[in-house]
């Protein structure tokens, strides 16, 4: 019976790694950046959110409608200027200021918000489960669970389907090919980082409602790992690999927890190692590395 | 060594000096070429065709020298902006987006279209195999159909200048002389051609003035019709040529 | 085109000249602008002055200096790895935790923990070969992250052995009994030594062979392929070394601070601290990282009061550094006043003693290396 239970447990967290991954996987696939701060910049989200809440008095739900939409903006603006300033310096240049980008959000969010651990109350929701013969799934991780999906998968289809998405697309592909058919690549980047910042509030927000949160959870938390892990297992390219991507990671850590408490973050190492190993390119990926 | 084109020049380029780097690619070069004219690079590898293109489109800021597109200095604009004032180049090597369709390349090709007579269906007219393949990744096509794609994803932007960089590069003699025959039709629509090309006969069969370039610097030019296979040829490999009429000096030395 | 290292063509006026005639002349190659001396003899001073200090100085100063050391040795490491082979790892805490440890389980067997320490160097650069097999074929980004997923790895598997201290850690055991101020004498002089070795090290290693080619690889690593310099054997030694310096980092660590716990031994603070010091000191020379340890030592001196905003700012200026300086401030000085203190690179002088420039004539930089020279070097058969 737990075993089974794990699984779902597995696949309901993969939905939440599967959020995370996704801006990552955007901002990677596209830009060729690895964000070192996208951690960090969930947890940042998810202060917000509870600094909304205590402000507004509002439902905790209502924080995402305040805080996505700041973050598209600050991701259009990051990339405009941080990002693309860097992008031109390079591969160390970017991991860098990602990484200094980390340092000054954590610390930031410990001098104003101290280093207690905050977490999002959403009433009934957190408590309340589904029951399912001899399984409990709760409410929270279903909903959080379906809302990656939905997320993940609209995505796809914006990429896939639209004019915007068909030019983040081209860019990624050929920079300068996309400057040649009149696009202005550095406006585009800035609308997958974007896109890649408001899919990283939802996580943080989502994250911040499933547990607590403190200001250094962005690396102690290991998300930003969980989340390239997840991107990685999957396969580079597509949002649909992501989540996949993030279900395993999810599945297999469970399945650790089952042997043992303390083997649930090492089991999803190992997976990670092994598919680096004999699959780089990643599950869905039909490419060769 | 400039000589001067027919009145009214849609692309005046004016003393253009251009590094990589240390490197002098170009040197001085100027050429001019009129509205409804088909000009020709040519010139041995590392001559600078490409460098020449890339400076006209945007692509390489040059050092020295001027380029003017349809009398406007067009030293400030970046390279999308080019595009909308109607400079658009297919690059060496096709460069055509491997993930995307050929569909979808055409499409983003046409995204940021001027107003004109090309549109995708009108593309899909012109290369009559294309329909059936559209919904093929480019990655997937023969280099003569991605050179095909390349063309068509720049003639949905409805240019007025196309530059067209090693049309050849790659391909079987057979297919590209069918990808040289749809340019009478580009030409008739009211397109200007600026082309570089390795294949000198394959130049001087198209164009109607034609430019050599060695090491960066020019070496001859004129209309094929004034031209000799003697002077070309010293033009082209620089050797040294005090017979060799229409020919501007040569440059032989290392930089 | 490239034309014989040994011609210097004068300048062409203007394309109507005659074409001009390659002109052979003799060419000198150095190693250095100036004579090495003087900065060898400063060195030497220096080293006695710091080797003196246990004499003279409160405990506490040569405390703060043995942790200098140390990120010292992490940030020349660091630097090794990112500024001359390429490599970017923010998992070298893996190591640095497993030299402590390796010096713990020394202790534990009653032998004495200095022995520990280059058992912790021996175990870390064996453990880097094993790593390194694991993840060479990685490109960059995926390379970075997985290293940082390694040092996860090792952290999580020594909190298994509840012999080692589990998740609470474990003091040291097996230091020899005896006079403190004695020890501790003897662990800052156990620290400044390793310092000397690693980064006399460096210096023999950078400016030999390896070096060459980690240079032509930092420049261009298919043409360095090309001419048949071995890169891949060159990033495998340096990330061994690397591994086995930030080993020795650790052990220090461990026999300056006497207890050792996981979530600090194998911390990313680590990493932070090495690529702040590389970075503001200046990524790719061997001056960069000791100018940058100092410039961080002092900050974090100054702003000690300041707690969390020490760490903004210096998170602000690593990105502004980044992006605007990034060659440190090393580079900026070295720029300016044209010094290297450890020559690692080639000088060109044509015969009448003046540097040539770029474009011909004579220089106000460096001039570039004798090209031929180099590539015969490096397409030596090792």
């Amino acid at each position: 019976m737990s075993w089974v239970n794990a699984i779902v447990q597995g696949i309901l967290l993969g939905g939440l790694y599967a959020l995370f991954a996704c801006g990552l996987s955007l901002l990677f696939g596209v830009m060729k950046v690895i964000n070192l701060a996208h951690g960090d910049l969930a947890i940042l989200a998810g202060y917000l959110a509870v600094g909304v809440v205590a402000v507004t008095h509002l439902p905790a739900v209502w924080s995402f409608i305040v805080v996505v939409p700041l973050f598209a903006a600050l991701g259009y603006l990051a990339q405009r200027t941080l990002i693309q300033a860097s992008l031109s310096r390079g591969v160390l240049t970017t991991l860098l200021v990602t990484f200094g980008l980390s340092i000054v959000i954590e610390n930031a969010l410990q001098q104003f918000f101290s280093a207690n651990s905050r977490s999002l109350s959403i009433g009934s929701l957190v408590s309340d489960s589904l029951h399912l013969g001899s399984l409990s799934i709760a409410y929270l991780d279903l909903v959080i669970f379906l809302v990656a999906v939905v997320v993940l998968l609209g995505l796809q289809y914006f990429l896939s389907s639209s004019r915007p998405g068909r030019l983040i697309r081209a860019v990624a592909d050929d920079r300068e090919a996309a400057q040649l058919a009149g696009a202005d690549y550095r406006h585009i980047f800035g609308i997958a980082a974007a896109i890649a910042f408001a899919t990283v509030a939802l996580a943080g927000i989502a994250y911040g409602m499933y547990t607590s949160i403190d200001p250094t959870s962005g690396t102690t938390a290991l998300l930003l790992l969980f989340a390239f892990e997840a991107v990685v297992i999957g396969g580079l390219g597509s949002l649909w690999g992501t989540l996949v991507g993030g279900i395993l990671l999810g599945v297999v850590q469970q399945l650790g927890a089952q042997v043992s408490s303390s083997d649930q973050v090492i089991a999803g190492q190992l997976l990670f190692l092994l598919i680096l190993l004999i699959r780089p390119q990643g599950i869905t990926s039909r490419r060769t590395a | 060594m400039t000589d001067a084109g027919a009145g009214g020049a849609l692309l005046e380029v004016r003393d253009l000096t251009v590094h990589h780097g240390q490197l002098r690619a170009l040197t001085d070069v100027s050429l001019s070429v009129g509205a409804g004219e088909v000009q020709a690079i040519i010139g041995a590898n590392g001559a600078g065709k490409t460098t020449l293109l890339r400076a006209i489109c945007g692509l390489k800021a040059p050092t020295s020298g001027s380029i003017r597109f349809d009398g406007a200095d067009v030293a400030a604009l970046r390279t999308e902006r080019r595009v909308a004032a109607g400079i658009v180049m297919v690059p060496e090597g096709r460069r055509l987006f491997p993930s995307l369709t050929v569909q979808e390349n055409l499409q983003v090709g046409a995204a940021y279209a001027r107003k004109g007579p090309w549109t995708i269906d009108r593309v899909y007219e012109l290369f009559s195999w294309m329909p059936e393949r559209r919904r093929q990744l480019a990655a997937q096509l023969s280099g003569g159909e991605q050179q095909a794609v390349a063309i068509g994803r720049a003639l949905v932007a409805n240019p007025r200048l196309l530059l067209l960089d090693e049309l050849s590069l790659g391909l079987a003699p057979v297919v590209v002389a069918r990808i040289y025959d749809t340019l009478p039709e580009l030409l008739a629509s009211g397109v200007t051609i600026l082309l570089v090309e390795q294949d000198v006969s394959q130049a001087l069969r198209v164009a109607s003035r034609v430019l050599c370039l060695l090491e960066g610097r020019t070496t001859l030019a004129g209309a094929p019709a004034e031209l000799t296979a003697a002077g070309i040829e010293s033009a082209y490999f620089g050797l040294s040529s005090a017979a060799a009429p229409g020919a501007a000096g040569s440059a032989g030395a290392a930089q | 085109m490239s034309s014989p290292a040994q011609s210097a063509p004068p300048p062409s006026p203007s394309a109507a000249a005659p074409p001009a005639v390659a002109v052979s002349r003799p060419v000198r190659v150095t190693r250095s602008r100036r004579s090495a001396i003087l900065p060898a003899i400063g060195a030497l001073v220096i080293i006695a002055v710091l080797a003196y200090l246990p004499y003279a100085v409160h405990e506490g100063t040569t405390s703060l200096l043995v942790n200098f050391f140390i990120l010292l040795i992490l940030a020349s490491m660091w630097n090794l790895l990112a500024g001359y082979a390429g490599l970017v790892s923010v998992g070298q805490q893996a190591f640095i935790g497993l030299g402590s440890y390796s010096v713990l389980i020394v202790g534990l067997h009653q032998v004495s923990p200095f022995i520990g320490l280059p058992a912790a160097v021996v175990a870390c650069g064996a453990i880097g070969l094993v790593v390194w097999w694991l993840l060479s074929r990685l490109r960059s980004g995926y390379f970075a992250i997985a290293t940082w997923v390694i040092a996860s790895i090792a952290s999580l598997i020594i909190i298994r052995f509840p012999s080692l201290g589990g998740g609470t850690g474990e003091p040291l055991s097996g230091m020899p009994t005896g006079n403190p101020t004695l020890l501790n004498a003897q662990i800052y002089w156990t620290s400044l030594a390793v310092t000397v070795i690693v980064l006399v090290a460096l210096y023999a290693v950078l400016r030999g062979r390896l070096g060459l080619v980690l240079t032509a690889m930092r420049d261009d690593e298919t043409g360095a392929r090309s001419i048949g310099a071995r890169v891949s054997r060159a990033q495998l030694l340096v990330f061994v070394i690397a591994a086995g310096g930030c080993g020795a980092a650790g052990a220090l660590e461990l026999l300056s601070q006497p207890f050792v716990q996981p979530t600090a031994a194998f911390s990313v603070q680590w990493t932070a601290e090495m690529i702040f010091a590389c970075l503001i000191g200046g990524i790719g020379t061997i001056e960069g990282p000791i100018l940058g340890t100092i410039v961080f030592f002092a900050l974090q001196q100054w702003l000690a009061n300041y707690g969390t905003w020490y760490f903004i700012v210096l998170g602000a200026i690593a990105i502004a550094v980044a992006i605007w300086a990034p060659r440190g401030l090393w580079g900026l000085i070295s720029e300016r006043l044209n010094i290297r203190l450890f020559p690692v690179g080639y000088v060109l002088w044509p015969a009448s003693g003046a540097v040539f420039g770029p474009d011909g004539g004579p220089a106000a930089g460096s001039g570039p290396p004798a090209l031929h020279q180099l590539i015969r070097r490096l397409g030596r058969r090792s």
